[in-house]
């Protein structure tokens, strides 16, 4: 019975072939020109970071050096909150601790690149994945659901973002007052606003939406509960197992 | 624990550094040890709707008011026209007359 079940859905709905992960140029600029909309977000976010940096009394190597390596701008402006001058050894071990769990959510998105990049060689699908922020994911995702497969447009996404959030932290350091309000214009909620954006091309109908419905729901209600950023990761997982064990 | 670290700024910096590359690269290494059933499968699929949803409800909840007017927005806006500069524009046009008008 479960078998004939199960050869059932495979006729009738086979499992979607997609084209095998490639990288060309085009792909690059194409990336690229897909971060269009969050270019002027990513640039104030940044600036306000230059200038919170240059407040908490970072130098400016070292100010440019975490957005260079980092590159996660929720997880830097915290760190900064929890920044002191001088470091002592438990103030490093909470930075790396705290880094960890606002960023936890990169854990579930490089999880959802699987199918897509699985098949590239290591170095070439981690070495994409390093340049993974909320945005690039979402443009990943959208692109992906319209049936591409070029792994270059996830790279050069990655990168033109990168050289705005590197390259914006200077003038906010330098000029320091440059971003005296970001909420005045709604940057404060430009990322929240692309995700629920790259959310429409996903919809595919009721059946994935009620996993959707429960993690908002438990995330919301974790939101309430769990200090931080866990109810991300959590309300997401509990949503995607729970849409897993709804048969088709 | 308590003594001024020497170079504790760069240190801070590279610990945070490999916590976050940690983060980008643990789903996707931990996906590949994980048999691909069609269960699996489509948890997997599920998943980036579900990080969106669990991202965006809580937020709207903590911020009010603003931030589900520049939600509404953006979710109508790319439902009549699959354009995320005029979805991203109007949500944040949709903000800042809301903050203007004391929102």
């Amino acid at each position: 019975m479960l078998v004939l079940r199960h050869i059932q859905t495979m006729t009738t709905h086979p499992p979607p072939r997609d084209e095998a992960p490639y990288w060309s140029l085009p792909g690059l600029a194409e990336g690229a020109r897909r971060c269009g909309a969050m270019v002027p977000g990513t640039f104030v976010f940044a600036a306000a970071y230059g200038t919170l940096a240059a407040q908490k009394g970072l130098s400016l190597s070292e100010t440019v050096l975490m957005s260079a390596l980092m590159f996660a701008g929720s997880a830097q402006l915290v760190a900064l909150e929890v920044w002191t001058n001088p470091l002592t050894l438990a103030t490093v071990v909470s930075l790396a601790v705290v880094t960890g769990i606002v960023n936890a959510r990169f854990i579930l998105m490089s999880a959802t690149m699987r199918p897509w990049f699985g098949p590239l060689p290591a170095w070439q699908a981690y070495g994409a994945l390093t340049t993974t922020v909320d945005a690039t994911w979402l443009i990943g995702m959208r692109y992906r659901s319209e049936g591409g497969s070029d792994a270059s447009v996830y790279l050069g996404a990655g990168l033109a973002l990168y050289a705005v959030w590197v390259f914006a932290a200077l003038p906010g350091y330098l000029l320091g007052a440059l971003v005296t309000d970001p909420k005045r214009f709604g940057f404060d909620l430009v990322l929240i606003i692309f995700f629920a954006a790259m959310f429409v091309p996903l919809w595919r109908g009721v059946r994935r939406a009620i996993g959707w419905a429960v993690a908002g729901l438990v995330a919301l209600a974790v939101s309430y509960v769990v200090p931080g950023w866990w109810f991300i990761v959590i309300g997401a997982l509990t949503g995607s197992i729970v849409g897993a064990f709804i048969d088709e | 624990m308590n003594d001024a670290m020497p170079h504790g700024a760069l240190i801070a910096i590279v610990a945070m550094a490999l916590a976050t590359l940690l983060t980008r690269v643990s789903g996707f290494w931990l996906m590949g040890h994980i048999p691909m059933t069609p269960r699996v499968r489509r948890g997997l699929e599920i998943l980036p709707g579900a990080i969106m949803a669990s991202a965006i409800i809580p937020i709207i909840a903590k911020v009010g008011v603003v931030a589900l007017i520049a939600v509404v927005v953006a979710l109508l806006s790319m439902i009549v026209k699959r354009n995320e500069f005029i979805a991203v524009g109007l949500a944040l046009a949709a903000a800042s007359l809301a903050r203007a008008y004391g929102l």
